[in-house]
């Protein structure tokens, strides 16, 4: 199957046509992923929930997504007069073109055969592809700062704030989950990183040759793991999902939003979601090869365009997964939202690709295998004594953290601000009284008889 | 390896923006226009929308903090991405470069964490 992969140089060589039915074909496919996942989302939220979801507009309800964006045209379109209007009108667009540019190099299949040329079922591929993809998502987070703060309003200005500081924040996550794949498949462009999952690799260790798996998820699964909680961050998604926190936000960075402008926030989100899936189907699923099972019994699996089906049945199943979570998770307060992605992914991610570089390196090198795995299992016991031996640190007593405090003191010296007692009683209400029923209590589980006979006594 | 390879690229762009752009700017003339005192407040849940500071207001330096811990990482990352690519051909001098470089940035992670910036409040 080598002899599908494509090396850059080809997608140069395309006839200007062609990129431009590539260029729409892209477009198309974005768009239509969009509807059906809107659709998706809610008849599988809708299961998990126990209720159809939307069944009417269409086969299956599949046409809903649609109707819905329909009538979104066809509201009336409503600016708050406190709104900046030129950055009001561009924060939409921002969002939308950051969206659909990400996608631009995302392999969908291998060389096909198209109106008599033999091209790559990839819109183009460069040296830096998945440097385009996070530059595109960092790109993104102007589209929310700026609708945020342009709307004139607090609910947006927190929003978009929020909003922002998490997309960063976990951006960077992400951009170290993908160090470890940039560094086994040596490229950042994305076709390349699919071919080198083609084949598992030869690695020894302590003398045997084991066979790794291809697809880096397996091989790389920290990274996979941290690239999948950070892309759920990234893209504003449950449990993560504390800009459009509804009880606290209501809609977050586009509350003022209305109309087609709203569309585009709502079409920016979910293409965003289909690029970080189908950007862990490339890097982490092995791309549009179909997984094991298939290619052993049939062979024509990885040529023509059945690749495109193996590409989507691995964003689909990566969008349930979004889906999944959404319906089964609470949102995370902000603070512990933050705090795990700056305290726990990223060191994390960082002592992993040291780990992981180091070990490639070792099995780079000339030495002999038994003084490798010398190397190997002293690093791992000093590691272990380390951890072992590292001094505990002490946790603040409950008792010291309350010494501190003087209770009913005066802040300021005598004359100063009172601090009330910290045992302080709420003295009970006036009206209390009057609610009180002169009733004797009754004992848990007597019969209705008897209460209704204590009722009468007290008349 | 020719720069035309990047042409497609602002192709899609081009037409992702012309989309954008002809939709948000047809939806005002397709759809009604009834003018209304009330519905062009800032929205705040129905009660007497806040006045607005001018210049958007004040919001909590935690934010600017984190853009700056952002950044700061990001050049990690840019620095470790074209040390990844060519990770084989750079080999032992390479890593222990790299790891070098990672524990330099770590002392600032670690001197960030103890100060509490980190922490959100």
């Amino acid at each position: 199957m080598l002899a599908a992969t494509s090396s850059l140089d080809q997608f140069s060589h395309d006839p200007w046509w062609l990129v431009l039915i590539k260029i729409v074909g892209v477009f198309a496919f974005l768009v239509v992923m969009t509807l059906f996942t809107i659709w998706y989302e809610r008849r599988v939220v809708g299961r998990m929930q126990v209720r159809p979801g939307p069944n009417r507009n269409g086969p299956f309800g599949l046409l809903q997504s649609l109707a819905d964006g329909i009538k979104l045209a066809f509201k009336e379109e409503v600016i708050p007069k406190t709104a900046d209007k030129v950055v009001y009108f561009f924060a939409p667009v921002i969002s939308a073109v950051c969206a659909f540019t990400a996608f631009a190099v995302i392999p969908l299949g291998p060389v096909v055969s198209m109106f008599g040329h033999h091209t790559p079922l990839q819109l183009t591929d460069v040296p830096v592809a998945v440097l385009l993809i996070l530059a595109c998502s960092s790109m993104g987070v102007y589209g929310v700062v700026l609708a945020g703060w342009a709307s004139g309003s607090t609910y947006p200005l927190l929003g978009g704030l929020r909003s922002s500081a998490q997309m960063i924040s976990y951006e960077v996550a992400m951009g170290l989950s993908i160090v470890a794949v940039f560094m086994t498949a040596g490229s950042m462009s994305t076709s390349d990183i699919v071919a080198s999952q083609a084949n598992g690799s030869q690695a020894q260790f302590f003398g045997l040759t084991f066979t790794m798996p291809s697809w880096y998820a397996l091989l790389l699964f920290p990274s996979f793991l941290i690239y999948f909680v950070s892309a759920v961050g990234e893209t504003n998604r449950a449990p993560f999902d504390l800009p459009e926190a509804e009880s606290e936000l209501v809609g977050g960075f586009h509350t003022e939003y209305s109309s087609f402008k709203f569309a585009m926030f709502f079409l920016a989100e979910y293409i965003n979601m289909v690029t970080v899936s189908a950007l862990c189907t490339t890097l982490f699923l092995g791309g549009w090869r179909a997984p094991a099972p298939i290619t052993t019994f049939w062979a024509g699996a990885n040529s023509g365009w059945w690749p495109m089906l193996w590409f989507t049945i691995k964003v689909l199943l990566l969008l349930f997964v979004f889906i999944w979570l959404r319906g089964t998770l609470p949102r995370l307060r902000y603070d512990q939202f933050m705090r795990f992605g700056w305290k726990v992914l990223i060191p994390v991610n960082l002592v992993w690709i040291v780990a992981l570089a180091g070990l490639r390196t070792l099995q780079n090198s000339g030495l002999e295998s038994q003084i490798k795995t010398y190397i190997m299992v002293g690093t791992v016991l000093v590691i272990a004594a380390v951890w072992v031996l590292w001094p505990a640190k002490e946790k603040p007593t409950a008792a010291s953290g309350v010494e501190g405090i003087d209770p009913g003191g005066r802040v300021g010296g005598a004359g100063g601000f009172p601090v009330p007692p910290l045992d302080l009683e709420v003295p009970p209400s006036p009206r209390a009284p009057r609610l009180s029923v002169d009733r004797e209590p009754v004992p848990a589980g007597t019969v209705a008889g008897d209460q209704s006979a204590t009722e009468q006594e007290g008349r | 390896m020719s720069l035309s390879a990047y042409i497609p690229i602002v192709g899609l762009l081009a037409l992702g923006a012309a989309f954008a752009l002809f939709s948000v700017s047809i939806a005002p003339i397709v759809g009604p226009r009834r003018y209304n005192r009330a519905k062009l407040d800032a929205y705040e849940c129905g009660i007497e929308p806040s006045p607005q500071p001018v210049g958007g207001g004040r919001f909590p330096v935690k934010f600017y903090l984190t853009a700056m811990l952002f950044i700061v990482f990001d050049i990690e990352i840019i620095f470790l991405y074209p040390w990844a690519v060519s990770f084989n051909k750079l080999a032992l001098f390479g890593f222990v470069e790299m790891v070098l470089f990672i524990a330099t940035v770590f002392v600032a992670y670690a001197y960030v964490w103890r100060r509490g910036g980190l922490d959100w409040d």
